[in-house]
């Protein structure tokens, strides 16, 4: 096991640079996620950090050793890849003990290790298959077992899950966090999925565009995101975003909208009266009120724990998730009421958090 | 029909004929049919009239009798034929291993990212879709006895002091026209392997790299093994044209230097058509087909034992 330091790494394919530079901290037995958009340079960080892409500028160390220069096989790191990368030719065992066999190692110990990580995995019945005699869940077990065969500083894993159905997905999910749990060992994990993310993550790392946008753990990105694009991005459904004008007059300061609502607000910086920002409020903390956000049911979804409900604002969308069950129809006239508590505020410009 | 008969049909459900008319291997049947008639018009029937023609004594313009194994036990006697038989093999063997090694370096150059790759991949195939009897020709000055590039480079070089006879002398001349064999059975190899190698994933060789392996080891454990099945129809293919060449060699040597240079199939187009010995001809062509389907059994016995590649069922 070892920490990770990627300090301000950057990476061009040609003239065209897609991390610009990117510091993250990982320590020893960290669970660390990616998350981002497709195309946010997170999938090309972790294959720096294999050793699979060169690093442009800046460094990455593996323990106490910078690995810019190194080759993947001397970085002792395991990668599981998107689409399991098994060998087809080679059986389940061959598969996994594939590592140990090129180190050198003997018969004996290549077995033994084997039938460890099968049997943490539970693919002992499975040792024999090959890789087409097997289920996509299985294979994904198969990819992690090649990895624990072979005891590595730090796990690699690059969307993982985004090749199963749904809910193998879940299952699997909660087999890999055990897994970490368990052997405790480092691990970098790339996903798309803020859900995956969020479950899944001692520390998140929000990309977007080759920088990053936030670090931190899961619910403090929940609770305190650094700017709109994390907001937005963290957390189903996606955070509301009323545009409006900050009014601070000595009273409870408060957003007023264009359409004349006033969203009430904790606290504002004094100076702040007139502001345009960005009124944050997640679909969850919002609640039916005689006052407050005026808005036109458009669509209800209930998902049985609990009910979406799709309402216009305007010419602006409003999405609201309540637990109870409230009888509304499409085409009614609610009123949402935010709970200051929990509301964000961003600058209309920047979109950063005030 | 009287109204006896019509009951009776129906109580009896369809007719043969109508159970017939419906049924789908019988609709099957009739759409094989065409490919069936022009495989058995212009495959099976000449190749049994062939080995038919062996066992007689047919010559040009006259039908011949049965004779049994006579011109097999004329062959077993002679000493051309046994020749022909040690230049067969050791143009195929030489010349397709040589393919083989050459097709396989190719490919793997090829599949690597470069600089004017598709350029580089069409200019591979050149010699593939020049016409045999072209490119023959084009090998025939190269290698004549006295307006050789070859010999006249070397000359000037220093190498050598003499021209080379080519095609006059037996080793000379064998090793030139398996030269010419390679030269253009390589891009056949070549081109399919490069189609065989683009379907290797790339995550695998990441993978492969990761888990520690060298580019060597690379290539023994995954490249290799997952070309196998290919590799074994390639060279199947390739062993069955090299064996059965005729046009290069008839081109360049007609099996000459003292029959230096003679293949089965050149000997048998000698003997048959141009000496007129139809029968004698059929046997020297029907004794390739043991050595034709030994290929193929090597080949499909290799195939068939990749377990990897069969369907998911358990076993």
């Amino acid at each position: 096991m070892a920490s990770v330091q990627i300090h301000d790494v950057r990476k061009s394919f040609g003239g065209f640079e897609v991390l610009h530079g990117v510091t993250v901290p990982i320590e020893d037995g960290e669970f660390v996620v990616l998350v981002g958009p497709s195309g946010c340079g997170k999938s090309t960080l972790l294959r720096m950090l294999a050793g699979l892409e060169k690093i442009t500028a800046g460094t990455i160390s593996i323990g106490e050793r910078v690995v810019n220069d190194v080759q993947p096989k001397e970085r002792d790191i395991a990668m599981v890849f998107q689409n399991y990368a098994l060998y087809p030719h080679m059986t389940v065992a061959q598969n996994m003990g594939f590592s140990l066999k090129l180190r050198g190692a003997d018969q004996k110990t290549i077995d033994s290790k084997v039938r460890r990580a099968a049997d943490i995995l539970d693919l002992g019945k499975l040792l024999d298959r090959y890789p087409r005699q097997l289920s996509g869940g299985q294979r994904q077990r198969v990819a992690m077992g090649r990895a624990i065969v072979r005891d590595p500083q730090v796990f690699l894993f690059d969307e993982p899950l985004s090749n199963l159905d749904a809910k193998l997905r879940v299952a699997m999910r909660t087999e890999i966090k055990e897994l970490h749990q368990r052997l405790k060992t480092t691990t970098v994990y790339v996903t798309h999925d803020q859900i995956e993310a969020m479950t899944m993550a001692d520390k998140i790392v929000v990309m977007q565009d080759g920088v990053v946008e936030q670090i931190g753990a899961p619910l403090d990105l929940y609770d305190k995101p650094d700017n709109k694009f994390v907001a937005g991005f963290i957390g189903s459904p996606a955070m509301n975003f009323l545009d409006g004008t900050l009014k601070v007059n000595g009273g409870q300061p408060y957003v007023e909208t264009a359409s004349g609502a006033k969203l009430p607000v904790m606290a504002a910086p004094a100076n702040g009266n007139g502001r345009t920002v960005s009124y944050g409020i997640r679909p969850e903390h919002l609640d039916f009120a005689d006052s407050g956000i005026a808005a036109e049911v458009a669509v209800v979804e209930p998902t049985g724990s609990e009910t979406q409900i799709v309402a216009r604002v305007g010419d602006q969308e409003v999405i609201a998730v309540f637990r109870e069950r409230h009888p509304v129809a499409p085409g009614d006239l609610i009123h949402l009421q935010p709970r200051a508590d929990v509301a964000h505020l961003f600058d209309k410009e920047s979109g950063r958090r005030i | 029909m009287t109204t006896l008969q019509m009951r009776e049909q129906v109580h009896s459900g369809p007719t043969a004929w109508q159970r017939l008319r419906t049924s789908r291997n019988f609709i099957a049947l009739w759409f094989m049919l065409p490919a069936a008639a022009f495989l058995i018009l212009f495959l099976a029937y000449p190749l049994f009239l062939g080995v038919w023609m062996s066992f007689t004594d047919a010559r040009i313009g006259r039908d011949g009798v049965f004779i049994g194994i006579e011109n097999y036990e004329w062959l077993w006697d002679d000493s051309i034929f046994w020749l022909s038989v040690f230049n067969t093999i050791l143009y195929t063997v030489v010349a397709s291993a040589i393919k083989f090694a050459v097709g396989l370096y190719l490919a793997l150059l090829l599949n690597r990212h470069m600089p004017f790759k598709a350029i580089i991949r069409a200019a591979v195939l050149v010699p593939f879709i020049v016409p045999t009897v072209l490119s023959a020709i084009a090998f025939w000055w190269i290698y004549d006895s006295q307006f050789s590039i070859i010999s006249w480079s070397l000359i000037k070089l220093g190498v050598i002091d003499q021209n080379i006879n080519f095609l006059g002398d037996s080793n000379w001349a064998r090793a030139s026209v398996i030269f010419a064999n390679i030269w253009r059975g390589v891009p056949f190899v070549a081109i399919t392997l490069l189609a065989g190698l683009q379907t290797v994933s790339p995550s695998l060789y990441e993978a492969a790299t990761l888990d520690g392996a060298t580019a060597w080891q690379r290539f023994r454990y995954i490249t290799y093994p997952l070309l196998t099945p290919i590799i074994a129809v390639v060279m199947t293919f390739s062993v069955l044209f090299t064996f059965t060449d005729f046009q290069l060699i008839w081109a360049l040597t007609r099996g000459g230097p003292v029959n230096a240079t003679h293949l089965m199939a050149t000997l048998s187009y000698q003997r048959g058509i141009l000496s007129g010995r139809l029968g004698e001809g059929a046997a020297i062509a029907t004794a390739m087909i043991p050595f034709l389907l030994a290929a193929i059994a090597i080949s499909w016995f290799g195939m068939q034992r990749r377990k990897w590649q069969q369907g998911t069922d358990n076993d």
